[in-house]
């Protein structure tokens, strides 16, 4: 049979087989990495972490000693690190993804080197009394940890972590009486509405 | 490879070497390519499935920014050829349609990204 094809006039320049089967996989991968994003980041376990920093906040503002204040924060940072593992990890799980994997390995090693420091200098700046300078702190640390590695996560993401940053500036410079409203604002407002967003969007 | 079953599946009642020829010419691609994921939405449904266990017909329209009818017809192609599952229920009043990818989609996804890498090996080497 023959073939009428060669015989037609073909487009001018046409596009080579590997360039095109390498768009291809750029849009299989694409695809995969943007609907991974209905379940990167735990929207209602956000509202979770949001409330209990609501109650720390109330707690701690009632602190007459800064070691209590201290401690009162370090166990919210506990509770919601016992929040945030076992939300992400069933929201991954009912994706079928593994978290472990692909973007949410991504999205664990950029998260980390911030909170890392943040628990270095929480150590260094208590030993050495400047408790008032910790909510701006941390809030600017758990912002950066959020913007970097959010920005493999939908966009919403990073944008809450900069909001939490933005926050922390703030917070760097207001009497140490206001840390405590600085943290509810960030750790529990900004959390809880961000995280309702991305339950309603993305997935839970 | 399942060529002939997939257009068969694909394209009802067209007579697959005559198909095949033509579908050949048009996008220069091999012969035994898996036409019915080789389309874009179908292979974006497809890939998105892949990841997910699943996904509801306006999260898949919102992640592929396509239409309605465009969806609906493409899924239909992939249900057809047994490649996803779809399920229709009620989420309150509102229907809710669920896709889910079958082993047979997902291999066939696996078929496809080989043979895509195979295309890209090829020209490199050759």
């Amino acid at each position: 049979m023959a073939i009428p094809g060669p015989l037609r006039s073909s487009p001018p320049a046409p596009i080579p087989i590997d360039v095109r089967a390498a768009d291809h996989l750029r849009y299989i991968r694409e695809t995969m990495e943007r609907a991974g994003e209905f379940t990167a980041v735990p929207g209602w376990g956000g509202v979770a972490m949001g409330l209990t920093a609501l109650v720390a906040a109330y707690s701690a503002s009632h602190q007459h000693t800064p070691q209590r204040w201290l401690s009162i924060w370090l166990i919210e940072a506990f509770v919601a690190v016992a929040i945030a593992a076992p939300a992400s990890a069933t929201k991954a799980h009912r994706a079928n993804a593994k978290l472990l994997s692909g973007p949410g390995r991504k999205f664990l090693l950029s998260f980390a080197p911030p909170i890392v420091v943040g628990g270095l200098l929480t150590f260094a700046l208590a030993h050495a009394g400047f408790h008032a300078l910790l909510p701006g702190v941390w809030l600017l640390l758990y912002g950066a940890a959020i913007v970097t590695a959010g920005s493999f996560s939908v966009r919403v993401v990073p944008i809450m972590g900069l909001c939490l940053m933005l926050l922390g500036a703030a917070a760097l410079f207001v009497p140490r009486t206001m840390g405590d409203l600085f943290m509810a604002l960030g750790f529990g407002f900004v959390q809880i509405g961000f995280g309702i967003w991305i339950a309603q969007r993305h997935g839970g | 490879m399942s060529k002939s079953s997939t257009i068969r599946n694909d394209h009802g009642a067209r007579p697959s070497s005559l198909g095949s020829l033509k579908e050949h010419n048009r996008e220069a691609v091999s012969p035994d390519l898996d036409r019915l994921i080789h389309e874009r939405i179908r292979l974006g449904i497809v890939s998105a499935l892949a990841v997910n266990r699943s996904l509801t017909f306006n999260e898949l329209k919102a992640l592929l920014k396509t239409t309605d009818g465009n969806l609906s017809v493409h899924a239909r192609r992939l249900e057809e050829a047994d490649y996803i599952l779809c399920s229709k229920s009620f989420d309150g009043r509102l229907p809710k349609t669920e896709y889910r990818l079958t082993a047979a989609g997902r291999k066939a996804l696996e078929r496809y990204l080989n043979h895509m890498e195979a295309l890209i090996r090829a020209t490199r080497e050759g």
